[in-house]
C-alpha cells in the first residue's frame, strides 16, 4: 500500500506525459495525414494580385502564369509531376440531373501530384491534352450526385452544353485541412478547358512535384528565379508555396501545445521522485536494525548502497510501467469518446522507462548513501 | 604441539570521544583463544564486555594495540575489509536473535552467502543453508521467523553464523531474551557445536550459562581480572534432565 502511494507520483507523472503526448501526436498525425493528401513534396505557383484602381485580388486572380511558364518549371532538375491547373465553377448536366461543380483543367500528372488513386476508369492521357479531347474524370461526390447507383465511367456529361466521356472516377478523399470537400470535383485536360469551356490564355495556378522533401527549398528557389526571370518584372508576381511551409504551420500549434503539456508532465515527475526519496529516507531510518545485521554478517558499504538503489529504483520503474499503460490507456479512452486520432510513440514510452528509472537513482541515492554509511555498531542496537 | 591462536590480543585499549570526558572502555587486554576453545566473557556492565566484543567481531578497531584474527591484522583493516573479515571468519549469534522478519528462515539462513566475496551458486547456498540449519537440529522449519518460537528464533541466527563456515563463532548474551529451559536447549546447541571442533567466545552476565563453557574470562573496569578453567562444568543433557524432574517434582507436590 505504501509503495503504491510512493509510486503515485511517478504514475501521474509519466501516465500525464504518455498521455499527452499520445494526444497531441495523434492531432499532428491527422494533420499531417491530411496536408499529404494534398500530395507529397507538392509546390503550388499562385499567379500574383490583380490590382485594379486601388481594387486588390486574391492570389490567382491575376493573369501572369503561362503555359510556357509552365513548360520552364518542367525543365528544372528534381521536378518529377508537373500540372498546370484552371479552376472554374460550373454547371454540370447529366442523367436529368445536375450540379454545381469546381471543374478543374488539368494534366494527366495530376492524380500522381496529389496522391490520388483512381476507383475506376483511368486518367485522360497527353494525347487527349494534345486533342482538346472532351474526356474528364470524375470525384466521388459528383457521381452520387450525377449518377446515384451507377458506375459514371462510360457515362457522359455535360459542361456548357458541351458533351464530356467520363473516363475514371476518382478514389473518396474526405475533407481537406480547410474544410472544403475534395471529391466535389470534375477534371478535364486543362488545354480542352482553356479551349472549350474558358477562353483562358493563363493558367490559375501551377502544381509541381519535386523528388523528395530533401530538394523541395532547392527546386522552389529555381521555380522563383525562373519565372522572374520569365516575367521580366522587379516585383514578383506570383506567389511559392509548398506542403512542407503548410504542414509546419498547422503542426507548429500541436507542437507547442503538446510541449506545454509534457513540461507540467515533467514537473509532476520531479514531485514523484521527491516522494520517493522521502519513503526512502523514512526506510532507511525504518530498517537501520536491519542494515545493521547485513553489515554485521560481512555486507560492505557498497552491497547497502546497491540494495537501496534498486529498491528505488524498482519502486519508480514499477511506477513507470504503471504510467505508461495508464496513459496509453487514458489516450485510448479519449480517442473512443472523442473520436480523436492517437498515436503513441514507441520511443516516447522507452523515455519515460528510462527517465522513471534515472528518478529512481537519483531520488534513491541519498537515502541509500545514507544507509550504507551507518556505523554496524549503532545500526545492530538501534530501536 | 602449539597451534596457532584463533584470537590473538595484544595489550588492546579503546577510547571513546563522545562529549567532553574521553571514556577509556578498554585498557589494555591481552588474550589468546585457540581453535576448539570455548570461553565465557564475563562481567558487569561497564566492564568493557561490548566494548571488547565489538572489537572481536571485527565491527569497531582498537585505538591501541593489536588484533590477530586467524592471522590477519585486523586493527589495520578498512571498512570493507572489515566487512570481508566479518563475512568470512565470524559468525555473529545475538541476543534479540536479528533476524530479518519478512524473508523465511531458510532465507535468513541463506543471507551471508550473498555477501561473499566468491560466488556460491544458488543451489549450493540453498543446500548449505539446509546443512546449517541440520546442525542446529531445525532441519524441518523453514517458515517465517515470527512463527516460530524464541528458542527457534535464535537457532535459526545461529546457523545463519555458521552457514560461511566461520573460524569464529560469536554470541552476544545468546539466552538474554530466553527462558530458563530454552537457555539450556540452546548452550546444548553450543556445546554440540564446540565439540564439532568449533571454536565459540560467549559474552554474557549469567554465571549460569557461562558455566555451560570450558574457560571464564572475566573482566572489570577494561581489565581482565579473571581467566580460568570452569570447574564443574555443566552438561546440557543434564541439566535439562535435572530441570525435568524439578518439574515433576512440582507437579507431584500440587
Amino acid at each position: 500500500m505504501r509503495s503504491l502511494l510512493t509510486m503515485l507520483g511517478i504514475i501521474i507523472g509519466v501516465g500525464a506525459v504518455i498521455g499527452s503526448v499520445s494526444l497531441t501526436s495523434g492531432a499532428t498525425k491527422q494533420v499531417e495525414d491530411q496536408v499529404s493528401s494534398l500530395g507529397e513534396s507538392v509546390i503550388t505557383v499562385f499567379s500574383g494580385n490583380f490590382t485594379s484602381g486601388g481594387m486588390r485580388g486574391g492570389w490567382g486572380s491575376a493573369p501572369t502564369l503561362t503555359l510556357e511558364d509552365t513548360k520552364a518549371i518542367q525543365g528544372l532538375p528534381y521536378v518529377v509531376a508537373i500540372s498546370p491547373e484552371v479552376r472554374d465553377r460550373e454547371q454540370v448536366l447529366a442523367n436529368g440531373l445536375n450540379w454545381n461543380t469546381q471543374v478543374m483543367g488539368e494534366s494527366p500528372d495530376y492524380p500522381q501530384i496529389r496522391n490520388w488513386d483512381m476507383a475506376s476508369g483511368s486518367m485522360f492521357s497527353d494525347q487527349d491534352v494534345r486533342s482538346l479531347a472532351k474526356s474528364a474524370v470524375i470525384g466521388k461526390t459528383v457521381a452520387d450526385e450525377l449518377f446515384p447507383n451507377e458506375n459514371p465511367v462510360g457515362e457522359t456529361i455535360r459542361i456548357r452544353n458541351l458533351p464530356f466521356q467520363i473516363v475514371g472516377l476518382l478514389a473518396a478523399k474526405g475533407f481537406n485541412l480547410f474544410g472544403q470537400d475534395q471529391d466535389d470535383i470534375v477534371i478535364v485536360p486543362y488545354s480542352s478547358h482553356m479551349h472549350r469551356i474558358t477562353s483562358r490564355t493563363f493558367v490559375n495556378s501551377i502544381q509541381v512535384q519535386a523528388a523528395n522533401d530533401k530538394v523541395i527549398n532547392l527546386v522552389q528557389q529555381e521555380i522563383t528565379d525562373v519565372l522572374l526571370a520569365r516575367h521580366k518584372s522587379k516585383e514578383q508576381d506570383f506567389t511559392v508555396r509548398s506542403q512542407l511551409e503548410l504542414m509546419q504551420t498547422v503542426t507548429a500549434t500541436s507542437r507547442a501545445m503538446g510541449f506545454l503539456l509534457a513540461g507540467v508532465a515533467a514537473v509532476s515527475l520531479v514531485v514523484g521522485g521527491i516522494g520517493i526519496m522521502n519513503i526512502m529516507l523514512v526506510s532507511v531510518t525504518e530498517r537501520t536494525r536491519e542494515i545493521g545485521i547485513r553489515m554485521a554478517v560481512g555486507a560492505r558499504a557498497a552491497d547497502i548502497l546497491v540494495q537501496f538503489l534498486i529498491e528505488a529504483v524498482t519502486l519508480s520503474a514499477i511506477g513507470g510501467c504503471i504510467g505508461i499503460a495508464g496513459g496509453v490507456g487514458f489516450s485510448t479512452i479519449v480517442a473512443y469518446l472523442k473520436d480523436m486520432p492517437t498515436v503513441t510513440p514507441v520511443a516516447w514510452i522507452i523515455i519515460a522507462f528510462v527517465s522513471s528509472a534515472i528518478i529512481g537513482i537519483i531520488s534513491g541515492f541519498y537515502p541509500a548513501w545514507k544507509a550504507s554509511k551507518l556505523d554496524p555498531i549503532d545500526a545492530l542496537h538501534y530501536e | 604441539m602449539q597451534t596457532n591462536p584463533v584470537i590473538k590480543l595484544a595489550e588492546i585499549h579503546k577510547v571513546y570521544h563522545t562529549g567532553e570526558v574521553d571514556v577509556h572502555a578498554v585498557r589494555g587486554i591481552s588474550l589468546d583463544i585457540f581453535p576448539g576453545e570455548f570461553v565465557a566473557i564475563m562481567g558487569s556492565s561497564g566492564s568493557g564486555k561490548s566494548t571488547l566484543m565489538n572489537m572481536i567481531g571485527a565491527l569497531d578497531r582498537p585505538s591501541g594495540g593489536n588484533y590477530l584474527l586467524d592471522g590477519i591484522d585486523v586493527s589495520t583493516l578498512d571498512r570493507d575489509a572489515l566487512a570481508d573479515v566479518r563475512n568470512e571468519k565470524i559468525g555473529f549469534v545475538f541476543q534479540g536473535f536479528n533476524l530479518l522478519s519478512r524473508t523465511t528462515a531458510l532465507e535468513n539462513v541463506e543471507m551471508p552467502m550473498l555477501y561473499n566475496r566468491h560466488r556460491i551458486q544458488s543451489h549450493e547456498q540453498q543446500e548449505r543453508a539446509m546443512h546449517a540449519l541440520d546442525l542446529v537440529g531445525l532441519s524441518q522449519r523453514a517458515d517465517h521467523p515470527n512463527q516460530l518460537s524464541g528458542g527457534q528464533q535464535q537457532r535459526v541466527a545461529i546457523a545463519r553464523a555458521l552457514v560461511n563456515k566461520p573460524s569464529l563463532l560469536l554470541a552476544d548474551e545468546p539466552t538474554g531474551n530466553l527462558d530458563s529451559q530454552t537457555s539450556i536447549e540452546i548452550m546444548g546447541v553450543f556445546q554440540k557445536l564446540n565439540d564439532q571442533g568449533i571454536t565459540i567466545v560467549m559474552v554474557t552476565h549469567e554465571l549460569d550459562v557461562a558455566r555451560f563453557t570450558k574457560r571464564m574470562v572475566i573482566l572489570r573496569d577494561g581489565r581482565i581480572v579473571t581467566d580460568e578453567v570452569v570447574q564443574n562444568r555443566s552438561i546440557a543433557e543434564n541439566e535439562l534432565q535435572r530441570l525435568r524432574q524439578e518439574q515433576q517434582a512440582v507437579k507431584l507436590a500440587s
